[in-house]
């Protein structure tokens, strides 16, 4: 006798929003996340349009570097250019800030969690989902996810700004003398704590993985990749963490350097 | 020992209903043990299948309160306790008997997969050789026990029934274990785009999160599928770099 075999999808019902037999709470994740992410996003978008108190002395907070135009001596081509429109507002974030925001946008991640908190595209597993059809990541809008490795270079070349932040951090500058002499506070701390999380986030970022070894099928022909890939696969196997970690080591990267500058926190020096 | 309740699936492809059971639970028992002594003493005529009952050989997956699992492997003990066990098929394949469904969609899925195919051989002997590193990425692949919880629970399946057009993740990692190999020549990259759909996947990680066998599906194979997708369908920057300098770019 023949085996009994159905349509692949014969009888099968889509289950309703919400319907699910599971007993946890299920819940629990995405709304963190929806939460956790939605705080994030309104500090950050915040604190990138107040275009003042991001400098303290020789910090420069990490959502304004590179500073590429502003007030601060930390501006590499000096003060808000001409040609900016009038009406439109302007802070030096809003020069850079595409380039990490992209980044977190589209990291595989961020991707996986926001699909669940904020689009219910599963609202979590094994739970019933709100809308009928589905595109996922084959059609536009998402297909523009692709381009996440070219945030990923830009997000690389940032390393690079912030390191040269936290080098800057070292050297401070006698109010009286003028002199510059090396020293480290807890703002240099603060930056340098944040620049290893960022690195630890995009060491490990999917399409870094991929560019230093994942591409290759024979890893062993080239051993330096093959260390870089292990590198890379070690940071990656926590990458939630170091997204999270990350976020938060950013945001209060700023808010340290604007409560400094506000005069409501002091900065201790170290050395 | 007090007897714990379950509610059980109970019907075939038209339609069915959960029916009320209740068994008493010993010390080691697994939900399938439960199951089966429910069959010996009050529902003869109980469909469940099975095999092993060791995690190996992937027929016993089913949904307990609601999760993904493999019956054989699920302990009584796990469960919370005092509370009623609900067991139903899985969703995402038609159902042919209580808890038994029919996954043969899955059988045909790999055969449309190109099949390997090694380089020539590398020794006069006809053998091949090849570095332990290169290996190490795609045994984690081989451990698949071909239980079908991932495609279950998979949302592109279970609510939008895209069998058509997607291949899942099971076949997703099949399909990395044989791309990834270091002796393998075939080129999937353009089915995996359009045949097999990879792009419906927004990793959202429930297939990782139900395999029994522990494999990083979506991290490991998954998403490197996709990275080599974009190389060659996605990056205009790699495209150039291919038509200035040829194919191996
Ligand atoms: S990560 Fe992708 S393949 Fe896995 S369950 Fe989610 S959508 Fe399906
Ligand atoms: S990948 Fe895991 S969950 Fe999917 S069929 Fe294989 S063993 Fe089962
Ligand atoms: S995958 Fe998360 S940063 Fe690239
Ligand atoms: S009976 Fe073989 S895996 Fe459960």
């Amino acid at each position: 006798m023949e085996p009994q075999t159905l349509s692949p999808t014969a009888g099968l019902k889509q289950p309703a929003f919400g319907e699910t037999a599971r007993r946890d709470l299920w819940w629990v994740q995405p709304v963190a996340v929806f939460f956790g992410l939605s705080a994030a996003l309104a500090y950050l978008n915040w604190a990138a349009f107040q275009n003042a108190h991001y400098v303290f002395g020789n910090y420069l907070s990490p959502l304004y570097s590179p500073e590429v135009f502003g007030e601060s001596p930390h501006a590499w081509f000096g003060p808000k250019p001409g040609w900016w429109p009038a009406w439109m507002p302007f802070s030096p974030a809003f020069l850079i800030l595409w380039a990490p925001a992209g980044f977190r946008m589209t990291c595989y991640y961020y991707r996986g969690a926001y699909y669940k908190s904020f689009w219910a595209d599963p609202p979590a597993c094994g739970v019933g989902e709100p809308r009928k059809s589905y595109w996922g990541e084959r059609s536009l809008p998402l297909i523009l996810q692709n381009s996440h490795r070219f945030f990923l270079y830009c997000a690389l070349l940032f390393l690079v700004f912030l390191s040269q932040d936290v080098w800057k951090a070292l050297w401070f500058e006698d109010p009286v003398s003028h002199k510059t002499t090396f020293g480290i506070g807890v703002g240099t701390l603060v930056l340098a704590l944040n620049l290893v999380l960022l690195s630890g986030y995009t060491l490990g970022c999917h399409s870094f993985r991929h560019l230093v070894g994942g591409n290759l099928d024979c890893l062993s022909c080239a051993p330096a990749r093959l260390g870089a890939y292990r590198c890379s696969s070690f940071f990656n196997s926590r990458h939630m963490l170091w997204a999270w970690i990350s976020l938060v080591g950013v945001t209060f990267a700023d808010v340290y350097v604007r409560l400094c500058s506000m005069g409501v926190w002091t900065d201790w020096r170290i050395i | 020992m007090p007897k714990v309740p379950f509610r059980i699936w109970r019907g075939a492809a038209g339609g069915g209903e959960f029916r009320e059971y209740a068994t008493e639970i010993t010390e080691g028992m697994v939900v399938l043990d439960a199951v089966h002594q429910i069959q010996a003493e009050s529902a003869n005529d109980m469909a469940v299948r099975w095999n092993c009952k060791a995690g190996k050989c992937g027929s016993c997956s089913a949904e307990i309160n609601g999760r993904p699992r493999l019956m054989c492997m699920t302990r009584m003990t796990d469960l919370p306790p005092g509370e009623t066990v609900t067991i139903q098929p899985m969703k995402a394949f038609p159902i042919l008997k209580d808890l038994v469904t029919d996954v043969s969609w899955n059988y045909d899925v790999k055969k449309r997969i190109k099949p390997f195919k090694p380089r020539p051989p590398d020794a006069a002997d006809g053998t091949w050789r090849i570095a332990q590193a290169d290996v190490d990425r795609v045994q984690e692949f081989r451990k698949c026990i071909e239980c079908f919880l991932c495609q279950d629970v998979c949302h592109v399946l279970r609510d939008h029934h895209l069998h058509d057009q997607f291949i899942g993740p099971r076949f997703l990692v099949y399909t990395a274990a044989l791309e990834m190999h270091p002796l393998d020549v075939e080129d999937r990259l353009a089915d995996l785009k359009d045949a097999h759909g990879i792009g419906y996947c927004n990793i959202t990680k429930c297939c990782t999160k139900v395999c029994p066998e522990h494999i990083t599906i979506t991290d490991n194979a998954i998403i490197p599928l996709k990275e080599r997708v974009a190389d060659r369908f996605f990056d205009p920057i790699r495209r150039l770099f291919r038509f200035l300098f040829g194919r191996s770019a």
